[in-house]
């Protein structure tokens, strides 16, 4: 089951040019910083790749609606995930905070008072990322909320490749052959959430939502997925998105 | 550390050596590890590559090897590995590998030697075996008082001392006089280094005849109807029991209850410095053990006798929840297991009459070791005075061993599967006949034969005539040492036995990686250990049968390495602790006691420490393979 090519089609096939353009045009130094660092090159074995794991929590799903609370990163390689030198950022959102999403989140009213804007946080969340290819899982919450948040507050947004845990599990259990057999059989689909898809993995389940512990958790998964799925020499563009 | 890794930090502080860790150790830990997710079958750590961290089990299951590729250890969620290389050269000397999905957190070495400096207890948990079963089986010494006070401290008063020409009136007088309930009686003494002979505090030298206590002036001498002019001399009993002044109370009191006496005096040397009464130490500890061997002796019937067998399980609860060791849990078990054999034989003397030739009742295995646990059965034989003919006398003992041996198995000393008792003709034998079996079993051995009858090289009288199995003793010892392939056969028999690896979640790992349901301790632990030890006691003509005092012969004799006896006696100690503790749990819980345990009954901190004393056991094992080899002459065999 190596090198499972994905159906679904790449969103940029050449992301070294994209950067490049970006690092061209834009007039916020933070950001132009972002794209002047080299990102690892599409043929590079993943083994060798540097990667940081990303995760946030938000009000709600909609990033037009809804704000960026808290994000944890986690830096990482195949071999060897960092949690010593992760960061982890509580943010004031620009929208009202419900008390729902209170309740999932476990961030209170009183941790966001005294939290930052999340302006304060990109000019240190940018360099902790930059080079390294971000990991998160299900990236149509983190790749437009990013965007969206870094657009509001410095005029222009960021776009970088993911690799996609979420993606990855749905290559394999709900667009692979085996998967639509079962589909066609009947079956309700295989969860890819991220505990469900650590769990295929013997992964520990990790209790509530937390930013860093998913970060934590997805690297987990992703070394897990290589591991089993994959091959350390897979090029990375086999993989991001 | 940032509340968010509580979830590492969280599960670290749930396993040992963790556990145990101050929070701010802790927080140092688990914020520096680094984690890796390991497929199953794919190697952690590999043989010869540097080595620079500890490995923490996250989730999962990993098995640790040797150099050679034999299975080390299986380890799961919450286990650590890695450390020996830590500890060494920081090469990886035991490879790893996942048998399951695995997540590791690795501690940096930094971390691990900070800890190791900072925290004791982990630095004791980490290193080999010794440390961690010394301390363990210290702290559990040190943790009864009775093991650890001498006699010394129950003397109240110097013995009141009476001549032997004195009249036994005059004797008694002093001893109103005085309020003593016993006296002991000396006489002159010109030889220096005669036994029990000593200066006393008018420069004099004078010799221990005897004592005389308030109930032998009943039963010597009124009940007689002696004069009261009588000498003392004539009716003093010959036979002294004494122990030393800087034995534990616990031993005096176990002497004392083996030999059925209520008073005895203390020597220093060979100096009486008081006379101690049974009474003192029940007052010093009141203990139920006392009462159940006195008890024993007040029974006139085995009906009787079978009713006090809750008694016995109830000391023996109350001993090892009070924090006994296993020599005081298995001398306490042994000296009931004697007092009902001898009450017994007793009861056999009185119904059968007077025995025709004097005999030994000898018993074998672990009463004679003073070893026994709650669960154990009769191993027991006669030696008969060589008078013995057994046309006319044998009728006499088969009744005797009969009437012994079913009263045993009605207290609870079932029945020896292997025959080994004294209702077996083979096993009622006059003194050169049992000559001729040791000689045989020593001169002539095969691993065959040495099988069924080792367990008689743990022998002691319980009854009757001691000297007649005294003999037997210093036969052996004289012999056994001289003997190499008696000693090699006895070796090798002492390997047929294995401990297992250790423990994995649920089950106990055996070395070929199989996993069981339960294990039975004394099989896997306490009787191999038992058999390697009884072989180098052996070898250096030991005469002691316990187990501990063998290892003092052998350490005396300079046998094994230095520190080795010193492991080997922890390491047995861990082990019989074990099985008794697991046998009251047996009992608490309202279950058959037995020697099994099951895993899931094996605190954390017990699995490791039992785990060192398997492998203590194992080395133990191995060594003796290459200490006793089969001589050259083999082949001569028959």
């Amino acid at each position: 089951m190596l090198d499972i090519r994905p159906r679904q089609k790449v969103t940029r096939a050449d992301w070294a040019a994209y950067m490049n353009d970006r690092a061209a045009s834009a007039r916020n130094p933070t950001i132009r910083q972002f794209f002047d660092t080299p990102l690892p090159a599409p043929d590079t074995p993943i083994a060798e790749v540097p990667m940081v794991a990303l995760d946030m929590e938000t009000t709600g799903l909609d990033e037009r609606r809804h704000a960026i609370v808290s994000l944890g990163v986690v830096p990482f390689t195949l071999s060897r995930i960092a949690p010593a030198r992760r960061r982890y950022w509580v943010v004031k959102p620009s929208r009202p905070l419900f008390a729902t999403s209170i309740a999932h989140h476990h961030i209170t009213h009183s941790e966001i008072a005294g939290a930052p804007d999340f302006d304060a946080v990109i000019d240190e969340l940018l360099p902790m990322i930059a080079g390294r290819v971000v990991v998160v899982h299900f990236r149509n919450i983190e790749r437009p909320f990013l965007d969206a948040a870094v657009r509001v507050r410095r005029g222009e947004g960021v776009m970088f490749p993911m690799i996609d845990t979420m993606s990855l599990e749905a290559r394999r259990y709900r667009q692979s052959l085996w998967a639509r057999f079962r589909r066609w059989l009947g079956r309700p689909p295989v969860s890819i959430r991220l505990n469900a898809s650590r769990a295929r993995y013997g992964l520990p389940a990790y209790q509530g939502h937390h930013a860093l512990l998913d970060a934590l958790a997805t690297a987990e998964l992703l070394q897990a997925q290589i591991a089993n799925h994959y091959h350390p020499a897979t090029p990375l563009s086999a993989l991001w998105c | 550390m940032d509340a968010e890794l509580m979830e590492i930090r969280q599960h670290m502080s749930q396993f040992p050596p963790f556990d145990a860790l101050c929070d701010e150790l802790l927080d140092e830990v688990a914020g520096r590890i680094e984690v890796s997710y390991f497929k199953a079958g794919s190697d952690i750590l590999l043989l010869n590559a540097d080595a620079h961290e500890l490995c923490y089990i996250r989730s999962g299951a990993v098995e640790v090897y040797r150099r050679q590729g034999d299975l080390y250890n299986r380890l799961g969620e919450g286990d650590i590995f890695g450390h020996f290389n830590l500890l060494r050269d920081h090469k990886v000397r035991f490879p790893a590998r996942a048998i399951e999905d695995t997540l590791i957190y690795f501690i940096p070495d930094a971390v691990f030697q900070k800890l190791c400096e900072e925290d004791e207890h982990l630095a004791d948990f980490v290193e080999l075996e010794r440390p961690r079963l010394e301390t363990i089986a210290e702290e559990q010494m040190q943790s009864n008082d009775m093991m650890v006070t001498r006699i010394r401290r129950l003397l109240s008063r110097a013995p009141v001392t009476v001549s032997v020409d004195i009249s036994v009136q005059d004797a008694a007088r002093q001893m109103s006089e005085d309020q003593a309930s016993a006296v002991l009686v000396t006489r002159a003494c010109e030889q220096q280094d005669a036994p029990r002979c000593f200066r006393n505090d008018q420069g004099q030298m004078r010799q221990i005849c005897g004592i005389m206590t308030n109930s032998d002036f009943r039963t010597r001498i009124v009940a007689q109807g002696l004069s009261a002019q009588t000498p003392v001399g004539e009716v003093v009993s010959p036979t002294l029991i004494t122990v030393q002044s800087d034995v534990s109370i616990y031993e005096a009191m176990l002497t004392m209850l083996r030999n059925n006496v209520h008073h005895m005096p203390v020597l220093y040397r060979q100096r009486p410095m008081g006379i101690v009464h049974l009474s003192d130490i029940i007052r010093y500890e009141t203990h139920s053990g006392l009462y159940l061997v006195s008890n024993i002796f007040s029974r006139l019937s085995v009906e009787g006798l079978a009713r006090l067998v809750p008694d016995g399980r109830a000391a023996f609860l109350r001993m090892v929840q009070e924090g006994a060791n296993s020599q005081m849990v298995g001398s306490a078990l042994s000296t009931i297991g004697r007092s009902f054999t001898r009450r017994l034989l007793e009861l056999a003397e009185d119904a059968l009459g007077p025995p025709p030739v004097p005999y030994a009742f000898m018993v074998n295995g672990s009463m004679a070791r003073n070893e026994q646990s709650i669960v154990t059965d009769q191993d027991n034989a006669l030696v008969l005075d060589d008078a013995f003919d057994p046309d006319h006398h044998d009728a006499y003992f088969q009744r005797l061993a009969a009437f012994v041996s079913d009263g045993l198995d009605a207290c609870g000393y079932t029945y020896c599967k292997g025959d080994i008792m004294a209702t077996n003709a083979r096993w009622r034998q006059p003194l050169r006949v049992w000559k001729e079996y040791f000689r045989g079993w020593m001169s002539d051995p095969t691993p065959e034969t040495l099988l069924h009858s080792s367990i008689f090289f743990d022998l002691d009288s319980a009854y009757g005539e001691a000297a007649l199995v005294d003999q037997l003793k210093d036969m052996i010892a004289e012999q056994a040492p001289n003997s190499p392939r008696f000693l090699a056969a006895m070796a090798r028999n002492a390997l047929n036995r294995t401990p297992p690896l250790g423990f994995f979640r649920t089950f106990v790992m055996e070395n070929d990686g199989k996993n069981n349901k339960s294990i039975n301790l004394k099989r896997r632990g306490t009787a191999p250990m038992v058999d390697v030890i009884r072989v180098h006691a052996l070898a250096c003509g030991s005469k002691a049968q316990n187990t501990f005092e063998r290892l003092d012969d052998i350490h005396k004799a300079q046998l094994l390495a230095s520190g080795v006896s010193d492991k080997l006696r922890y390491a047995f100690e861990f082990l019989c602790m074990s099985r008794l503790r697991h046998q009251a749990i047996d009992i608490e819980k309202d279950r058959a006691p037995d020697n099994n345990i099951e895993p899931e009954n094996v605190e954390s901190s017990e699995r490791h420490t039992l785990k060192d004393a398997f492998h203590v056991l194992s080395n133990a094992q191995k060594f003796l393979k290459f200490r006793y080899p089969v001589p050259s002459s083999h082949g001569e065999r028959r």
